[in-house]
């Protein structure tokens, strides 16, 4: 499925302190070197953080980890539950529509949204508050229909007491997630069948329930601060127990320059051709002019312009028709005359790329080139 | 029917104490440095011997598969990952486990990470499950707090880190391969084998991935014996399971059962019966969205088990996601929705599942309506043919199945609803 990042994004993306520092902490749960193992939670914390996911968030994720933008880009955009546009300021809604909700009601919750929050999914609402969207199976199929909103699942769910937490949500208030008919968690409603005795009853509410009463994080966004950060996997002396120094995970290969690794080279470049530019600067008059060409080669033949890297038996029958015979026509060539060339071989760029002109210039002089030596002993054509 | 003494996952539903010391009361973490101490091998030859067959819907004999570990490092380490993307829609069990009873996960992650000679572990679970994963995470630190891991794990001698990371909703990544992709840090696309994980898998080291399942149970067959849990079921369809039955039943609940129970039983004990009694089941999908439907008649005296729903309905176990569908369903558009559940995830790396995921729900979606030739059923299965078996992984086949299911089971519903459409809404009348 096709996502594109949203037309209009935020100037800068920053983690809150304590973001960072639980951000840091993740990190170290991977072998050095595989940092990148990190980037779905670093993601996900940051649209936690901002509701939606940036590009600023994207590219500063990227450089944290060291890895090509792209790279995490292609993650962003892979993964369904990043948001790649502005959600709900209050909550965005997600409604399981796969089929064993949808043969229990999902379609009746589906309505409900379209009638109180906006007609199409990944729409934001009116008063901006709330948005919504049909979303595949989450994994709550006992407690069928529900909804996940923020953080939380809502369970047990029918078209009247979804529109009441709608309702709740759009006051400003947060209904207490979990089974909405009852229930505990994902026993048989009408009572327990097994596990009898266990029945201790000793909690309010089951597991989820209870730490999303307790947090009271349902639907706010998360700066890092709602609960103490904790990487117990690393020892009193600092180190991670279960990574063996004699036996260390082997490092990632190269599959693509961060963007700190993509600059520095390409300001090297950008320099010398500056440079040339400048050099050239009489010459070029910003319009592509023809060359000097010939109707035929000279009594002595043409030269065998496929000595020239880049230039092979098909370029050079059409460097011909052009009127191009000779090493030296090609050498005299200047940035405008190359401009004209290119435009007529539908080549962009491929004359200064391989660097005819100062091959001609060495080949018109009875010099040779690499190429052109390997070409006259036969070993190119 | 199981009784309460053989459960493994005693606070399944969450209403015992669910921390630490509730769990130990439970009988968990009950000698765990002796199991250890017994030594790789030995425990190998009782997970073989228990017969335990992977929960996570394949069912691959569990200790066979720890077998084909390394049993000498070559000098990379060794991981387990655990597989806790629970996507298959219907399936909901392994939820239960990390919420209410994670020490069984925890305890299961030590020793077979003992077994398998690595010192590390991930759970992978998804990313939707994120009060699950801080109740995870929890338990997780509360083990570290103990000891139980970290150096010495458990006064083992075994040093082990058990690390909780999560996806971001993508299907896909409950494929094994597809998994260790996204737990690398990129697009969840499934990985060719050869090589296999265990060769070379997460980070280009030995791993093997297990469902939660499968390794939570681990702990109690070791302590309890292999005896005690092969004699559940019948032959080869071993021990306990996890069933999570939802749709048209009166009370939809995820139970722990033995294996190989019929489903007759199941309903009736557990779930209060068919909605509207057993005349008014239409069908059932017994194992979670990729096996193919079975219809009501054939179910009531179905045998829940791995060789049972395959050799006989031509179906299968999967993760046990029983979803039941009375006669008040469309059962045409119930299979069209996991049609749009399949091209929604397919990864789009192979063009026949990319392509005919598409191709297979905008036929489906015209099923739907009845505005289709009845020729276009026997395309449609050419179709799911061409899909099947000729993928990286195996996303291709479970979107096949479901609709080979239904033009096996409901080819009549489907005629019907062309013909009608075609005869137009006034000679329906007439009739």
């Amino acid at each position: 499925m096709l996502r594109r990042l949203h037309h209009e994004q935020p100037e800068s993306f920053a983690f809150t302190p304590a973001n960072l520092a639980w951000a840091e902490g993740q990190i170290t749960k991977y072998p050095e070197g595989r940092q990148a193992s990190a980037v779905i939670p670093l993601l996900w914390r940051a649209q936690e953080q901002e509701g939606w996911l940036t590009k600023p968030a994207i590219e500063a994720v990227a450089d944290m980890l060291g890895m090509a933008y792209i790279r995490v880009l292609e993650v962003a955009s892979f993964y369904f539950m990043f948001q790649l546009q502005p959600v709900g300021s209050v909550a965005h809604i997600q409604i399981c529509g796969t089929t064993g909700c949808m043969i229990c009601g999902a379609e009746d919750l589906i309505a409900v949204c379209r009638e109180k929050i906006a007609d199409k999914p990944h729409v934001v609402s009116d008063d901006s508050k709330l948005s919504w969207e049909e979303v595949e199976c989450l994994g709550s199929c006992t407690n069928a229909p529900m909804a996940q909103i923020g953080k939380d699942y809502y369970e047990d769910l029918t078209a009247e007491s979804f529109a009441k937490i709608v309702d709740e949500l759009r006051a400003g208030n947060v209904p207490t997630p979990g089974p909405q008919n009852g229930r505990y968690a994902a026993e048989p409603l009408s009572g327990l069948t097994s596990l009898t005795e266990y029945d201790s009853g000793k909690t309010q509410y089951n597991a989820s329930v209870q730490l999303a009463t307790d947090i009271g994080d349902t639907v706010k966004r998360i700066d890092g601060t709602e609960v103490p950060l904790l990487t117990p996997w690393i020892g009193k002396d600092g180190t991670v127990a279960g990574r063996n120094a004699a036996a260390p995970t082997p490092k990632a290969p190269a599959t693509g320059k961060t963007a700190a690794q993509q600059a520095k080279p390409a300001a090297k470049k950008a320099a010398p051709k500056k440079a040339e530019k400048v050099e050239a600067a009489p010459a070029v008059t910003g319009k592509a002019k023809k060359p000097r060409t010939m109707k035929a080669p000279r009594k002595a033949g043409a030269d065998d312009l496929k000595q020239l890297k880049g230039v092979g038996p098909k370029l050079e029958q059409t460097l011909n028709e052009l009127g191009f015979w000779h090493f030296d026509q090609i050498a005299k060539w200047g940035a405008d005359e190359i401009a004209w060339v290119d435009d007529n071989l539908k080549f962009k760029g491929r004359i200064e790329r391989d660097g005819w002109i100062e091959q001609a210039k060495t080949l018109a002089e009875g010099g040779e080139t690499e190429f052109s030596s390997k070409v006259k002993k036969g070993k190119v054509y | 029917m199981l009784q309460d003494k053989d459960r493994i996952f005693t606070n399944l539903y969450g209403m015992h104490e669910r921390t630490l010391a509730g769990a130990k009361a439970r009988g968990h973490w009950d000698g765990t440095a002796g199991i250890i101490k017994k030594g790789r091998d030995w425990i190998i030859d009782q997970m073989k011997a228990s017969g335990l067959r992977g929960r996570g819907g394949a069912g691959f004999p569990t200790g066979l598969k720890w077998s084909f570990m390394p049993k000498e490092s070559d000098g990379r380490p060794a991981y387990l990952v655990i597989n806790a993307d629970e996507s298959e829609p219907g399936t909901c069990k392994d939820r239960e486990i990390m919420r209410h009873d994670p020490h069984t996960l925890i305890e299961g992650a030590l020793i077979a990470s003992f077994a398998m000679n690595a010192n590390t572990a991930y759970i992978y679970i998804r990313g939707e499950f994120i009060r699950e994963r801080e109740a995870l995470q929890a338990a997780i630190d509360e083990a570290y707090d103990a000891g139980l891991l970290g150096k010495n794990a458990a006064k083992s001698g075994w040093d082990f880190d058990l690390f909780l990371h999560h996806g971001a909703g993508a299907y896909i990544c409950g494929e094994e391969t597809a998994l260790i992709e996204s737990l690398e840090g990129k697009k969840g696309m499934p990985r060719m084998k050869p090589p296999f994980p265990a060769g070379a898998g997460l980070y280009g080291c030995p791993t093997t991935v297990n469902n939660v399942e499968s390794i939570a149970v681990v702990p109690t067959i070791l302590r309890r014996g292999p005896e005690w849990f092969a004699g559940f079921g019948r032959a080869n369809n071993a021990g306990t399971k996890l069933f999570g039955i939802s749709g048209h039943v009166n009370n939809p609940c995820v139970v722990e059962e033995a294996m190989s129970i019929s489903f007759e039983e199941l309903i009736e004990k557990h779930c209060g019966g068919i909605r509207g009694g057993w005349d008014n089941l239409k069908a059932v999908i017994p194992g979670g969205s990729s096996v193919p439907c079975v219809r009501a008649e054939n179910m009531r005296d179905a045998i829940m088990d791995f060789d049972y729903l395959r050799g006989e309905l031509g179906s299968g176990l999967g993760t046990a996601a029983v979803i039941v569908m009375d006669q008040s369903t469309d059962i045409i558009k119930a299979i069209w929705r996991l049609s749009k559940f399949y091209k929604h995830e397919s990864c789009g790396q192979c063009t026949p599942c990319r392509e005919g995921t598409g191709w297979m729900m905008r036929v489906m979606d015209r099923l739907v309506k009845g505005e289709a030739d009845v020729e276009e059923i026997d395309m449609l299965w050419d179709v799911t043919k061409q899909v099947e078996g000729h993928t990286i992984c195996a996303l291709g086949d479970a979107a096949a199945w479901p609709i080979q299911g239904l033009i096996n089971n409901f080819r009549d519903e489907i005629e019907d609803r062309i013909r009608v459409n075609k005869q137009g809404k006034v000679s329906i009348a007439a009739e």
